[in-house]
């Protein structure tokens, strides 16, 4: 295997699997949320984020980046809150007409600012293109991540199962939510680099999605989309060299298979098996 | 005193005092609860009856500490409850708990311990032994390993009330426990929350049956934003003050049939 020699090589698949296993392991807390979509909104918003941190900043750097898409996350999420206050839009509408707005807003402004990236880069990442700065600051918002989620797993898991019965149990159910809300916007620009941010949804949704048609152990769906993750992330780059297509692509597509095979023979919850009871 | 009997008693019920004075609650403009003012103690079941919108799973709320009281207090043990108390524990409406969520019984029920571990506290010897005694306390110990879904109705209200009892819970804030239970599963959990209220916890419950009601409760409540009567249930719950509670709401019921008799001959 040469291609394992070459240092492009070497980078992409330490990337695929830091980034496969952060978002996978951060899957869990997504699929325990119950909105994968509302996920996919927010990483649409990254775009005109960033290009919001690169129009105050004029540079492009992790933090103008991960600073403008809080923002714009906010902005979306919150200004979605607000329209459906009014009870006639529903929060779902009124988001997707928001960020459907800001996203083609961000597609409309890129062009016109001086960065060397091509949108499709943003949309869909190059995880061949990472370097050697990108690997560490993807390795350091990886660990942090997973560090903070384990430290507070209890309180996390408390207030995504069931908010009131742990609100009367004194744990602060608000800052972890907002704590949750950060914490997934970090890991999606994290994965920016890799895999952009359409294809990001997918490492963020389908590794736990998989896993939780396997078990009914908390702990495994963390540990278990990280592994799915990372190993699937992996795997995405090896097969993207001798099919000839882009790794993202790929990744996201092997993450959907392995969850529609999941979802098919899974001896509990597959289809096959409901279909036998 | 038997082995079993919890240490918050009714032998000495007058330490344990829960005391609610001009209770006042907002929903943003709308007035949702005002003037409640009630006391009771270890060793009771309270219900809390109304017409809907009347504020019963509100008050629960306010009472746990879950919407914030913009008038009033609440006094348990003598002190008042500024936000919540560790010694009360509020169990949802079945509907409203995602019994998808991938968590076994005893993983459910470990989660009461979260007053005692705190944010990151290890899951200690002790910790484990309260989870084991209330298992064994509500007869769940052959389904600890189960995920909540494959539960019945009454058995998923029992796994609740068994993280309240590992929580070390006096004060159980219970929302319709028995709504879509059927006759037996019904009469069980009746029973158990009798059990529970005679081992000295206090148990306050919403509760839409009127029939039932002073069967199931020593004392209730009757309110419709105001309170309208408080005192024995079979008093309190009185055909007149039925009548003042519900007498507009049933005067409405009654004439929508009419309505469709008419147009039927």
């Amino acid at each position: 295997m040469d291609l394992l020699s070459n240092p492009f090589y070497q980078r992409a698949l330490a990337a695929a699997l830091l980034i496969g296993f952060a978002n996978g392991f951060f899957s869990g807390f997504v699929v325990l949320r119950r909105n994968a979509l509302s996920v996919s909104a927010l990483s649409h918003t990254m775009l005109p984020g960033i290009t919001l941190g690169i129009l105050m900043t004029g540079a492009l750097t992790q933090a103008s980046a991960f600073l403008g898409a809080l923002f714009a996350a906010l902005m979306v999420g919150l200004g979605s809150v607000a329209v459906a206050r009014g009870n006639r839009v529903a929060q779902g509408t009124a988001l997707a007409v928001i960020y459907t707005s800001a996203f083609a807003a961000g597609v409309a402004i890129l062009p016109r600012l001086d960065t060397r990236q091509e949108l499709e880069h943003w949309l869909f990442g190059d995880i061949t293109a990472v370097g050697n700065s990108d690997l560490w600051v993807a390795f350091a918002i990886g660990s942090f991540t997973l560090l903070v989620a384990n430290l507070l797993m209890r309180p996390l898991l408390l207030t995504l199962f069931e908010p009131n019965v742990a609100a009367a149990q004194g744990v602060p159910v608000r800052t972890m939510q907002y704590f949750l809300f950060a914490l997934l916007v970090l890991s999606l620009v994290a994965s920016l680099q890799a895999v952009g941010c359409v294809l990001s949804v997918g490492m963020l949704v389908a590794p736990a999605a998989t896993v939780s048609l396997l078990t009914d152990k908390t702990h495994a769906l963390f540990w278990g989309g990280g592994a799915v993750g990372a190993l699937g992330a992996a795997a995405g780059v090896f097969l993207s060299s001798s099919l000839g297509m882009a790794p993202g692509p790929v990744i996201v597509m092997l993450l959907g298979i392995l969850f529609l095979l999941a979802w098919i023979f899974s001896p509990r919850y597959g289809a096959i098996a409901l279909h036998r009871r | 005193m038997t082995q079993n009997h919890h240490d918050c008693c009714a032998h000495h019920a007058h330490h344990h005092e829960l005391v609610i004075s001009s209770l006042r609650v907002h929903y943003r403009k709308t007035l949702a609860l005002d003037h409640i003012s009630f006391a009771t103690s270890c060793g009771n079941r309270v219900a809390l009856v109304g017409p809907n919108g009347a504020g019963k799973s509100t008050l629960l709320k306010a009472i746990a500490g879950l919407v914030p009281r913009s008038g009033g207090s609440i006094l348990w043990r003598g002190s008042p409850v500024k936000r919540w108390s560790r010694e009360f524990a509020y169990l949802p409406q079945r509907e409203e708990v995602d019994w998808s969520f991938p968590i076994t019984v005893r993983g459910l029920v470990e989660m009461g311990r979260y007053p005692q571990t705190g944010l990151w506290g290890k899951f200690r010897e002790e910790d484990a032994t309260a989870v084991d005694k209330a298992l064994a306390d509500l007869n769940l110990e052959s389904l600890q390993h189960r995920q909540i879904r494959e539960l019945s109705g009454g058995q998923q209200q029992r796994a609740f009330l068994a993280r309240a009892l590992a929580q070390e819970a006096h004060v159980l804030l219970l929302d319709e426990p028995f709504t879509g239970l059927d006759r037996n599963a019904s009469r069980q959990l009746g029973d158990l929350l009798g059990k529970l209220a005679h081992e000295g916890r206090l148990v306050i419950a919403s509760h839409h049956d009127l029939a039932t009601a002073p069967q199931l409760f020593d004392e209730a409540l009757l309110l419709s934003t105001q309170p309208i009567a408080f005192g024995p249930a079979a008093e309190a719950l009185s055909e007149e003050n039925l009548d003042r509670a519900f007498g507009q709401i049933c005067d409405l019921q009654d004439r929508a049939p009419t309505v469709v008799a008419n147009a039927s001959l």
